[in-house]
């Protein structure tokens, strides 16, 4: 770990707080990309059950 | 030779960004593992601002991600506008969610980073308003896409509101210029080399930067992908219904 000095509490701070937002964002994104995805697939074998 | 305009065929473009999103992945974690690593590890601190300086490795490509992504939704717009591509329309609505989140980055590092160099976390400089405004544009743009449910006339509203917003993504690139007043300095990188920050900085920025651009490329295919599914459900349910 380097030593930051005095400046310690600003550096991790603004490294906490972008690794959680765009962890958060890859995690949402990939989250619903895989329920539309599901859900998609579920409605397509639905409707050519029907058709 | 194929032309571009192939995948604006919704198919071949889910079937095309299958193949290559894993590859861009990868490459994205890698360049952001190496770039911040490289950053907060490896380089010494700066002469006057201390630590803070290693703050740039997330500050400056956010801020980077922040406008281009509102200047890609801008053509994409366009395209909609023009031709009526739908995957043009759906790829602008996947970026403005990743656009917000980068603006975002970029507003709170430069809050934490400017309140020991400046002695303040705001000031209504040039710069920093003009970012709050462009912030303020995406929530507005997300907003209206949500609040609106036939699908083209979304597209149509949103294309208008991100042609407004535009100004304010090319004043938060050149705010620093076009008034030469306010806390913030002017651009970290330059073509010319006398301006750029110090090359101990300035490599391991740009393999930051590849990442955040990766990032970004990576996840708008995902996400462009996930809003032509949802589109076809829509349009599969209102089938349903119709009987």
């Amino acid at each position: 770990m380097p030593d930051l000095g005095k400046y310690a509490e600003a550096v991790l701070s603004a490294y906490a707080v972008s690794i959680v937002l765009l962890v958060a964002l890859v995690v949402l994104s990939w989250r619903r990309a895989v329920r539309v995805r599901r859900e998609m697939d579920a409605l397509e074998r639905k409707v050519k059950g029907d058709g | 030779m194929s032309s571009i305009w192939e995948y604006a065929n919704p198919k071949k473009f889910i079937d095309t960004t299958d193949r290559i999103l894993p590859w861009i992945s990868v490459l994205a974690v890698v360049c952001l593992v190496v770039g911040l690593v490289w950053g907060f590890f490896f380089t010494p601190d700066d002469f006057r601002q201390g630590s803070t300086v290693k703050i740039i490795y997330l500050h400056v490509p956010s801020a980077l991600m922040a406008i281009n992504a509102w200047l890609m939704m801008l053509v994409t717009s366009i395209i909609w506008i023009v031709r009526r591509h739908h995957v043009s329309a759906l790829a602008a609505r996947a970026a403005a969610p990743v656009g917000v989140v980068m603006t975002l980055i970029a507003l709170a590092t430069g809050a934490i980073w400017g309140q020991p160099m400046w002695g303040t976390w705001w000031a209504w400089d040039p710069r920093l308003t003009s970012f709050l405004i462009l912030f303020l544009f995406y929530l507005g743009y997300i907003a209206l896409w949500e609040a609106i449910e036939n699908d083209d006339t979304a597209a149509d509203l949103t294309s208008i509101l991100c042609l407004v917003g535009s100004v304010f993504a090319l004043l938060s690139r050149y705010a620093v210029n076009f008034w030469n007043q306010g806390l913030h300095q002017g651009a970290s990188l330059s073509l010319d080399k006398e301006e750029n920050v110090h090359d101990v900085f300035y490599y391991p920025l740009l393999v930051s930067i590849a990442g955040f651009v990766l990032l970004f490329i990576a996840l708008v295919f995902l996400r462009t992908q996930t809003e032509i599914r949802a589109r076809r459900m829509r349009a599969l349910m209102a089938r349903e219904r119709m009987g």
